[in-house]
């Protein structure tokens, strides 16, 4: 990887929606009583407005910011030829965790690079708990706008590898990298799109648990390879290919069951990698028959140590009530990197029981580890990943201020990609949108230039909004903020008198 | 897997187009009679089998559409969009959400657990069972793989009078002291709910349903004519008070339910209903422990906490059903008669996830009233209760189909209930029973891990 300072972000190449109709949150309707004057395309900041050999047109109603308008064209329009209406299929769209406003600016950072300035909640969702309960405190005043001389560069960067056993020095340029989604649950134009964002931006992807495929290999020094229950696709090259490898014990959509690819995406190809039989439903049983214990545990990293004696070993496990033990376990056992998995995320199917009720809410997690780590004196020895319903970049800065060093990204990188939360990913070809599906005619919808541009410009975005946030706290480093919950309050529990 | 862990289901169709959450419109004026138009490109087909439903007047496309907006997006005149149903909005209530409505439907008719993908869409959490998270096992504790069979997980409970120990004579033969004990495969008791449109022809579905799953069913006493004497020994009839019909019923079915004010009149548990054991029924009630504790010590061994339709206290419907059954759980335990109690719970009990909380929580088994309702598409729009007609005329459902609809919802429960105790490590339900401590609260996380962020200094904002 690159040094702490030569690396430069990518920059960001407008990557408008792969359909002719992006859906926003207000629509614009124009009568025939327009003159064509244009005062609509003059006005109009966002460039909702199109002038076409002289004729106005609503060319990018999704644009349109709605009420927030400094300068509404509906109300400008001399003919009043305008007018201004709620987009119903927006309401059609989004849940309490991915509201439609969640989605929109998701979306909208994919598309320009930047977060939406206006029309759009893009920091927080509907839950009524955790992250959208939780509030950052900011010094009033500054803006968090670049300095014009003078003061040095926000840092992002982290380290992985805290143990100095040898194994690889990995840093990544930003707090983040890229979860595990199998081949057989996302195409491979997924995965090539994740994987060449991941590239672009000096970090990590996560090939999930069944198998690297070889179009995959041009990007092994930014993958990640998981090593599952199932140990569908795990072999010696696959290992000794990358630099981290990760155990995923368990997974927070469904703790403590079991994976499962339905019979339908169980494609030539997915069998091929994974050693299966075309058509037939593959279970990743639960738990890793081979470890009952943090000794086996060990056997685990031992092993692979012995193939690749410089990997970088990473835990992804869930959180259960004990989830600090298994944490320290983990440590003891010679991981590099604890990933815990709260139990509000993930991307793939699984019982509805499981992704509401098993496990606890990753907000909760991160703080019962973070101390516990600490009081174990070993805090600064392993490297805390959080994942499991992380969105926003606010939600970054608040896990990574509840003590993790950083997160794990998977559903808001299928947003990236026009996913619209139908959660219909493992039924029949899969996803219709083509990004969750190995049908060849499905998967053929996303192309992974545009993938991957997408994915980068929403990074950018978010990582313009850390080093806002990080500049309005005066931090220089994002590593500052690991732990501060003094740079957090919950609405539930705010003072009166404050 | 042994045969008492199966529970068999077979698709019971609806007869009513479920309410969808949201509706396609798609516009015909102004098309443009596109060559290839987006219509035919769904990939789920839904506008190629199209069809108007006279019955109810339904687009069949709503019902198959799967929310991919893949035709909103590309209609080159902006034509087709989606929006929520209102219809759907008005299904059921604050409790029995539209969310746990439609998918009871969709459980009964497919006997299959609710799965999805793309992560969990609902609220942080909320109150009463919504308040509490289950646990797992991982690395260091083994988890058990009920589900795909590769386990036994029982989710057999017992129900009765359990005793301290058990005896043996000269012959070693066992004693009698079991001859009390009524031991049913899921810890789950059918109920009649409290209102709804349904006949006797329906409460015969599910004595059907309950005799096929080998459990049992609480209906009141004069729904337990001779006519449903096949299915007697699966039917707990439920006594009015006065008088007792004690002698009517002595020695035919398993158990009768009554009152606790009926039970409370009796001297002891012998008198109040000669010949029979006896489930007592108690309004969950603020101080509910001790007057459990004055029941206990007359000798019923068997209670039933009746929370409110919305599974909470009936006298303080901010306090929840779960808080009450901790309560009851832990006096039990506290006058060391936990063991000789059954405890039963009822109110509320709207998912399967519910049966794990309220053991968790410590009852034994639970009692499911209007889940079997809603499992013959029941709306909960309480039409009936004003006299008005149903809307989907649960009334006119055949007996066998009403036992089908209940069969396959009491099977997607089993396996819910499967993967629930497989994640925790459990392989006995009877093990479930008060085991807070493989459970998570939202009143014991929340504060201790936000309680301390509530400072905001001067001079600085919320973002």
């Amino acid at each position: 990887m690159s040094s702490r300072t030569d690396f430069r972000y990518p920059e960001v190449v407008e990557t408008p929606s792969r359909f002719r109709n992006p859906i926003g949150k207000y629509r614009l309707h124009r009568t025939d009583d327009c003159i064509g004057c244009g005062r609509c395309v003059e006005i109009c900041p966002y460039g909702v407005h199109v002038a076409k050999r002289g004729v106005m047109l609503v060319k990018h109603a999704y644009r349109c910011v709605g009420l927030d308008c400094v300068e509404p064209c509906h109300k400008a329009c001399p003919q009043d030829a305008l007018s201004l209406k709620r987009n119903l299929d927006f309401e059609a769209l989004g849940d309490f965790r991915w509201t439609a406003d969640l989605l929109a600016s998701n979306w909208h950072m994919a598309e320009f690079g930047r977060v939406p300035v206006a029309g759009l909640e893009y920091r927080t969702g509907n839950s009524g708990g955790g992250f959208d309960k939780l509030r950052l405190i900011l010094p009033k005043g500054g803006s968090g706008a670049a300095p014009e001389t003078g003061e040095r560069e926000v840092d992002l960067s982290l380290e992985l590898n805290r143990r100095n056993d040898g194994a690889h020095r990995v840093r990544i340029q930003l707090p983040f990298y890229g979860g595990g989604m199998s081949f057989g649950s996302v195409s491979i134009s997924t995965m090539l799109s994740r994987a060449r964002a991941a590239e672009a931006l000096g970090t990590f992807c996560c090939t999930g648990e069944g198998g690297f495929p070889d179009e995959l290999i041009p990007y092994s020094d930014h993958m990640i390879t998981q090593v599952a229950t199932g140990l569908f696709g795990v072999r010696e090259e696959t290992i000794q290919r990358v630099k981290i490898v990760e155990f995923k014990y368990a997974q927070g959509a469904k703790p403590g069951l079991g994976g499962h690819l339905l019979g339908d995406k169980v494609t030539p190809s997915v069998a091929r990698m994974r050693e299966a039989v075309v058509g037939y439903p593959l279970f990743s049983p639960f738990p890793f028959h081979s470890v009952y214990s943090v000794e086996d545990h060990k056997k685990h990293v031992d092993w692979i140590k012995a193939m690749n004696p410089k990997a970088l070993v990473s835990v992804k496990v869930s959180t259960p009530t004990d989830v600090d033990m298994v944490a320290v376990g983990s440590y003891y056992a010679g991981a590099h990197i604890i990933h815990l998995d709260g139990s509000y995320g993930g991307t793939g199917a699984a019982p509805d029981i499981a992704k509401k009720n098993i496990a606890m809410p990753i907000e909760y997690a991160i703080p019962k580890v973070h101390r516990f780590l600490c009081e174990e004196g070993v805090r600064d020895k392993i490297t805390v990943i959080a994942s499991g319903g992380i969105r926003t970049p606010h939600d970054i800065a608040k896990i990574i201020a509840l003590g993790a060093d950083g997160v794990c990204i998977g559903t808001a990188d299928l947003v990236a990609l026009e996913c619209v939360r139908c959660h219909n990913c493992e039924s029949g070809r899969g996803c219709a949108r083509g990004i969750a599906t190995t049908d060849p005619e499905l998967a053929g919808l996303v192309d992974q230039d545009w993938g991957s541009r997408r994915i980068v410009n929403m990074y950018l975005a978010w990582i313009e909004e850390l080093v806002r946030i990080l500049r309005r706290l005066g931090m220089e480093d994002v590593q500052e903020l690991v732990g501060r919950t003094d740079c957090l309050v919950h609405l539930d529990y705010l003072k009166e008198n404050s | 897997m042994p045969e008492k862990y199966v529970i068999h289901t077979k698709t019971a169709p609806h007869r009513f187009e479920p309410v969808t959450r949201s509706g396609v419109i798609a516009w015909e004026e102004g098309c443009l009679k596109c060559a290839v138009c987006v219509k035919t490109r769904c990939i789920y087909h839904v506008y190629d089998h199209r069809g108007l439903n006279g019955h109810q007047m339904i687009d069949s496309v709503d019902n198959e559409c799967m929310n991919c907006f893949r035709c909103v997006q590309s209609c080159p005149k902006e034509l087709i969009h989606k929006s929520v149903n209102p219809e759907y909005k008005a299904v059921g209530d604050a409790y029995w959400t539209p969310h746990i409505i439609t998918s009871l439907w969709s459980q009964a008719e497919t006997g299959k657990i609710p799965v999805s993908g793309a992560g969990y869409p609902g609220p942080f959490s909320g109150s009463g069972f919504d308040a509490m998270w289950t646990d797992m096992s991982e690395i260091v504790r083994p988890t058990r793989d009920g589900i795909h069979g590769r386990e036994y997980i029982s989710t057999g409970v017992d129900i009765g009078k359990k005793p301290a120990c058990i005896t043996f004579n000269e012959e070693g033969k066992m004693g009698r002291e079991l001859s009390g004990i009524v031991n049913i495969p899921l810890p789950i008791i059918l109920r009649i709910p409290s209102f709804g449109s349904f006949t006797h022809e329906t409460v015969r579905g599910w004595a059907m349903a309950a005799k096929q799953l080998a459990t049992l069913l609480a209906v009141p006493g004069g729904e337990a004519g001779t006519d449903l004497d096949d299915f007697a020994g699966n039917l707990i009839p439920i006594l009015k008070y006065p008088p007792l019909e004690g002698a009517r019923v002595s020695g035919k079915y398993p158990m009768v339910e009554i009152e606790a004010a009926s039970a409370a009149g009796a001297a002891q548990e012998e008198t109040a209903v000669p010949g029979t054991f006896t489930v007592v029924t108690m309004a969950l009630e603020e101080g509910i422990e001790k007057k459990a504790m004055e029941l206990v010590k007359k000798g019923f061994s068997v209670l039933h906490l009746e929370g409110s339709r919305n599974g909470t206290f009936v006298d303080n419907p901010s306090l929840p059903l779960k808080d009450g059954i901790k309560a009851v759980h832990l006096r039990l335990i506290q006058e060391n008669v936990r063991d000789q109690v059954t405890l039963l719970a009822s109110g509320g009990v709207a998912m399967a996830e519910h049966v794990a909380k309220a053991m968790i929580c410590g009852a034994d088994a639970v009692y499911v009233d209007f889940p079997i309702l809603v499992a013959l598409e029941c709306r909960m729009c309480r039409r009936c209760v004003k006299g008005l007609s149903c809307p989907v005329r649960v009334e006119e459902a055949s007996p066998e189909w009403v036992a089908r609809r209940s069969i396959n919802l009491m099977g997607a429960w089993h396996n819910q209930l499967l993967e629930v105790m497989g994640a925790m490590g459990i392989r006995d339900a009877r093990r479930l029973r008060g085991e807070a401590g493989r459970a998570m609260f939202f009143e014991d996380l929340d504060e201790s891990t936000f309680g301390t962020l509530g400072e905001l200094k001067e001079g600085y904002e919320l973002e």
